[in-house]
């Protein structure tokens, strides 16, 4: 049963809330919430490993379990666009590439 | 000469190809949300009350399968988490900045804005930067509410069979590639990578955020071993040496 949409704008206005708040966390509260050198230079690691944890389970653990096998398309596709990435530095040329592959694959199955 | 508007524009630009990846995914979102019953005025204010597209994404999934309001919430949050770390991390670069800025640019954090703003404030001396991240904010904001809607509208006629999320990965990966510049950072990718894999049973996605943590606890290791063995570098320069931006 679906919720209300009263109960729908609630959940809503909180997730919203919440997610405005840890974005404008540090932002705002940087003199106050004094962290140690130690954490800030920490701080140049975050779009590395926060990005890896994104694209990591995508791409390994399409649907569940995870799959180093060649028959997981997405892994093949997107170590193809790790290389294209690498040698071009072009976000266009890898999303296209990447995206290329995976159709290709997936049709010849 | 760059100044604000070349700087804004800069912005638009460089966010441009992730937007690639974006549309597929508000797409998505917009199916979803329909599927899940949602209505659609309250589907499309997720986009921009929350304005993250993986959570927004989760809600609509566990909205659908009937779970409690406070599951959700909570898992909003924790999916959202990661959040906390990109505020960290742009934070210092922000500080001179009047209030205003600081609350919009704040909205504006999504992943990709982040990704492609911080890459220019880690640059040095490069000016306006504040114009750069609004500039890459707002077409990322602009594209999202766009595609979402696009996808309430056109619901079940985009076929199931296209791999349109895949490109939201791809997109990741055409940021990340370049930023992986020295030990430290492969250091810190591939204990991401492998703790991620790891701590995939935990629930909430709590998994994303320990292998965040993981991944800069490893980072963080392996340059203060290189330190040690090695006269240090010239550091990149702190925020505060840099022109004001």
């Amino acid at each position: 049963m679906v919720m209300s949409p009263l109960a729908l704008w609630l959940v809503l206005l909180l997730a919203g809330l919440l997610t405005y708040a840890l974005r404008l966390s540090f932002i705002a509260g940087w003199r106050y919430l004094r962290l140690p050198p130690l954490l800030r230079r920490a701080l140049r690691f975050v779009p590395v490993a926060v990005l890896v944890a994104l694209i990591v389970p995508d791409l390994l653990r399409p649907a569940g379990p995870v799959d180093l096998t060649l028959d997981n398309h997405r892994l093949i596709a997107g170590l193809l666009a790790m290389a294209v990435a690498w040698r071009t530095r072009n976000v266009l040329l890898t999303i296209g590439v990447g995206m290329a592959a995976l159709l290709v694959l997936q049709a010849i199955q | 000469m760059a100044n604000a508007r070349t700087s804004f524009l800069a912005g638009a630009r460089d966010e441009l190809p992730i937007l690639l990846g974006v549309i597929p995914f508000g797409l998505i979102y917009g199916i979803s949300a329909r599927a899940a019953g949602i209505p659609p005025l309250i589907a499309q204010s997720m986009s921009w009350l929350v304005f993250a597209g993986s959570a927004q994404f989760v809600v609509a999934q566990l909205v659908g399968a009937g779970a409690p309001a406070v599951v959700i919430i909570a898992t909003a949050f924790v999916v959202n988490l990661r959040h906390l770390l990109y505020s960290a991390s742009i934070a210092p670069f922000l500080q001179h900045l009047s209030g205003g800025w600081k609350a919009l640019l704040a909205y504006l954090l999504t992943d990709e804005a982040y990704a492609v703003a911080i890459l220019r404030y880690q640059q040095p001396s490069v000016a306006h930067k504040r114009w750069y991240f609004l500039g890459a904010g707002l077409a990322l904001w602009a594209t999202w509410q766009a595609s979402t809607a696009a996808g309430l509208i056109l619901g079940t006629s985009i076929p199931a069979a296209w791999p349109l999320d895949f490109a939201l990965p791809l997109t990741f990966i055409a940021l990340v590639i370049p930023s992986i510049r020295d030990r430290a950072s492969v250091a810190a990718a591939l204990m991401a990578a492998a703790t991620v894999l790891l701590a995939g049973s935990l629930p909430f996605n709590l998994g994303l955020i320990v292998a965040a943590l993981v991944g800069m606890g490893a980072g963080l290791a392996v340059e203060a071993a290189g330190a040690r063995s090695r006269p240090a570098r010239r550091d990149p320069p702190t925020p505060e040496e840099s022109p004001a931006c």
